[in-house]
């Protein structure tokens, strides 16, 4: 706790704050890594590698970035690759855009995706569609990156998912990462990627350290966009989650093992595209398939999980209808009690599976 | 304006359409090249300036080569935008087609001020500069009928063309000018003397991210040259009921800036030569308002005459057509002839006539291509159709 009080307020470089930590160390050579340092150690790699990369947004450069994601950067590379902009999203959006268009690869941090909502026109418009418009002429190798969904105490105007919205379109590839070893290959292969991708990072992750084998701290580690990966393998019921739902159906999944139900359950990664052959083959084994995110029912990422079972062949392999958990259909309020009500928990996780699995 | 020398010629010529005499073809035929004057001096309307002790040259030299270069250029976007309009009425072009007839000095006289390795970016009225980056007509006119042919393959359509440097055509008003200060961000990044020339028009001004973007570019000293194409209506409202100040060369604030005749072909070269030697030297962006004027509705859907009058138009037409200004001052200046220039249009309509051709008779897209290039450099991949069972294919 205190190392990682030191990670947030020391205003040290990341990089000589890890081997000073007094975390546990397995046998391996595996070390933790907080979500948040893999962004940074990302970034950090990937303007390295290419000199068409910087990074663009609010507070990114002088004030190490309003949540510490882009710290010890500009101190590194300088006013050219990392540029702090005026409040002014749908300009420095636009601005990203074009700067893609004429061959750069910028990184445009929103402080957080409800004030993208002052450049959803650029990042649909401008960067999704032109590809297509121009029938493969200009390319937009764009990364619009930040946090996205709740996190605590901030209310209905900072608390919104868009995981739905971005992923409607056609044009976009959206990512939304739940480990370090997600949010650090993902936000490579993001930045490597030729497309405008957007990146739904969660407030509530950045501090939370995970366990990373060697082969992911390199230099070269990237994860493939578009595919899932199965968290962990089970036989009764199908869970499906991104971002910080997964740690909650990880967490039911060990209590629900107490009572002998095995779950599996798949961190999607990429919403999209959205890989849902992976999901078949999973609901085709357990027979049952709840999804889990925190945004809105309506129109949401697990709507469209079910709209896809229900069109494949995973349908007839179901023995209960798919059953979604999701964020309440409010918009967030602030008082603790009710805001806890408004997020799903791993108890509504637990309830749900054992309501899919009629125990 | 009509010298005695041309009335005589004009006589010789009614002589022979009427005719055909010989002594008059006989006139005509002896006249040769090196009778024309190299070039000529034109004195132009002083551009009104704004943060700038001094602006662009009042007095300008048009070499004959570049005269005709100018006009033939002039006048094929304008033969081309009327048969859009043809091709429009017979419903051969469909959704929306904003023309350029009467703007034409605006997008021949800022290329021939700017490198083809100079970048460009303006909104959907967008024909003749997708023509003057580099674009044939006839892949104008294919586009816009929808072929595959098209410059866009038939996918984006009048308001959706691009070429080398040159990023459209752009359907949302005002998001181009961000976009614009964006490549122009990577000019200065890349280091390689290049500008970016940002167009947006008089109903676009008054748009919050134009301002936004004002305010980091002249911040980051980006080398855009930020254009107003004022042509006095957005749309059906005119300036002075959309803006508080119709000062448009000066709403930069803190940019520089210079009002320029729009009209003057001779005026927008000039002024933009200035404003592209402003930029590249790294003093950062510079705004132009140029002065000019459609004689088309907004659109093939507006008749253009609920909003202002016929005469105003038709005095527009008379007084300051662009292509008529810069003929009259050829003729007058010996740097050409009636003829030469009569042949010239007869070349610009056949070229256009060709294009309109193509453009009616090339086949529509292949629809197993209709999912292609919604990603770059992605493996193939299947595309939802308007239904379940339908999957396209989609290749980069």
């Amino acid at each position: 706790m205190a190392a990682l009080k030191g990670l947030f307020c020391g205003g040290k470089n990341a990089f000589g704050v890890l081997s000073r930590r007094d975390f546990h160390r397995s046998t391996l050579a595996a070390v933790q890594l907080t979500y948040r340092d893999a962004l940074t150690h990302a970034m950090d790699e990937e303007i390295e590698r290419d000199e068409t990369v910087f990074l663009l947004g609010e507070e990114v450069a002088q004030y190490d970035g309003a949540y510490k994601v882009s710290r010890g950067l500009w101190k590194k590379w300088g006013d050219k690759r990392v540029i702090d902009t005026p409040i002014s999203e749908m300009g420095f959006a636009g601005i990203a855009v074009g700067a893609a268009m004429a061959g750069l690869r910028p990184i445009c941090e929103f402080m957080t995706f409800n004030f993208a909502l002052q450049a959803i026109d650029q990042v649909i418009n401008s960067a999704a569609k032109t590809h297509y418009m121009s029938a493969g002429a200009i390319p937009v190798p764009v990364v619009f990156r930040g946090p996205n969904g709740s996190s605590a105490g901030v209310a209905a105007q900072h608390s919104q998912c868009f995981a739905a919205w971005y992923s409607h379109c056609p044009g976009l590839k959206v990512i939304s990462p739940w480990s370090a070893e997600d949010a650090k290959g993902l936000l490579k292969s993001a930045i490597r990627d030729d497309n405008p991708v957007v990146f739904l990072e969660n407030e509530l992750m950045y501090g939370v350290p995970f366990e990373v084998s060697e082969e992911i701290q390199s230099k070269d580690f990237v994860i493939p966009i578009g595919k899932a990966k199965i968290e962990k393998e089970g036989t009764n019921v199908t869970l499906v989650a991104h971002s910080k739902s997964v740690g909650h159906c990880l967490d039911a999944a060990v209590a629900l093992a107490k009572e002998g139900i095995d779950c599996e359950v798949i961190n999607m990664r990429t919403i999209r595209p959205l890989d849902i052959e992976t999901i078949e083959a999973s609901v085709m084994k357990t027979n049952h398939l709840l999804t889990v995110e925190g945004g809105w029912p309506q129109f949401g990422v697990g709507a469209e999980i079910c709209a896809r079972i229900m069109e494949g062949p995973a349908f007839n392999y179901l023995d209960a209808p798919a059953v979604r958990v999701t964020g309440a259909d409010i918009p967030m309020p602030y008082a603790k009690i009710l805001e806890d009500n408004c997020i799903p928990q791993v108890k509504d996780v637990i309830f749900s599976v054992k309501k899919v699995l009629h125990v | 304006m009509v010298s005695v020398g041309m009335t005589k010629m004009l006589r010789l010529l009614g002589n022979l359409i009427r005719g055909g005499s010989s002594p008059a073809k006989a006139v005509v035929g002896s006249r040769n090249y090196a009778d024309f004057a190299s070039e000529a001096s034109f004195d132009v309307k002083k551009c009104d300036l704004h943060r700038l002790e001094e602006g662009p040259a009042t007095t300008v030299v048009l070499t004959r080569e570049d005269g005709l270069k100018y006009y033939r250029t002039m006048q094929l976007i304008r033969r081309m935008e009327l048969k859009a309009d043809q091709l429009y009425k017979q419903k051969i072009i469909r959704g929306f087609c904003h023309l350029y007839d009467g703007q034409e000095a605006c997008c021949v006289g800022i290329e021939v001020a700017i490198k083809p390795t100079d970048h460009l970016i303006t909104a959907y009225r967008s024909h003749g500069y997708t023509y003057t980056r580099g674009v044939s007509a006839k892949e104008i006119l294919a586009e816009l009928t929808g072929r595959r042919g098209g410059c866009a393959k038939g996918r984006g359509g009048s308001m959706h063309m691009y070429a080398n440097n040159f990023y459209g055509g752009n359907g949302i008003v005002g998001a181009q000018v961000p976009l614009g200060a964006g490549i122009a961000l990577a000019c200065k990044y890349f280091e390689k003397d290049e500008i970016c020339v940002t167009l947006y028009g008089d109903g676009a001004a008054n748009q919050g991210q134009i301002f936004e973007t004002y305010n980091m570019a002249m911040l980051w000293k980006l080398p855009c040259i930020f254009i107003c194409e004022n042509n006095r209506y957005g749309m059906g409202t005119s300036v002075e009921r959309a803006a508080a100040s119709t000062d448009y060369y000066k709403r930069g604030d803190y940019i520089p800036g210079l009002r320029v005749d729009g009209m003057d072909l001779l005026c927008v070269r000039e002024a933009t030569k200035f404003a592209a030697d402003y930029c590249r030297s790294g003093k950062g962006p510079i705004l132009m308002e140029l002065q000019t004027y459609r004689y088309h509705g907004h659109s093939m859907s507006d008749p253009g005459v609920s909003y202002r009058t016929r005469e105003e138009i038709q005095e527009v037409r008379s007084k300051s057509d662009p292509i008529t200004m810069l003929k009259e001052r050829m003729l007058n200046n010996n740097l050409s002839s009636i003829e030469e220039l009569k042949e010239i249009d007869a070349n610009v309509r056949h070229e256009v006539e060709e294009a309109a051709q193509f453009a009616t008779t090339d086949p529509e897209p292949a629809l197993d291509e209709l999912a292609h290039n919604i990603y770059c450099n992605e493996a193939a991949f299947d595309v939802r159709g308007t239904n379940p069972w339908i999957k396209y294919k989609s290749a980069s």
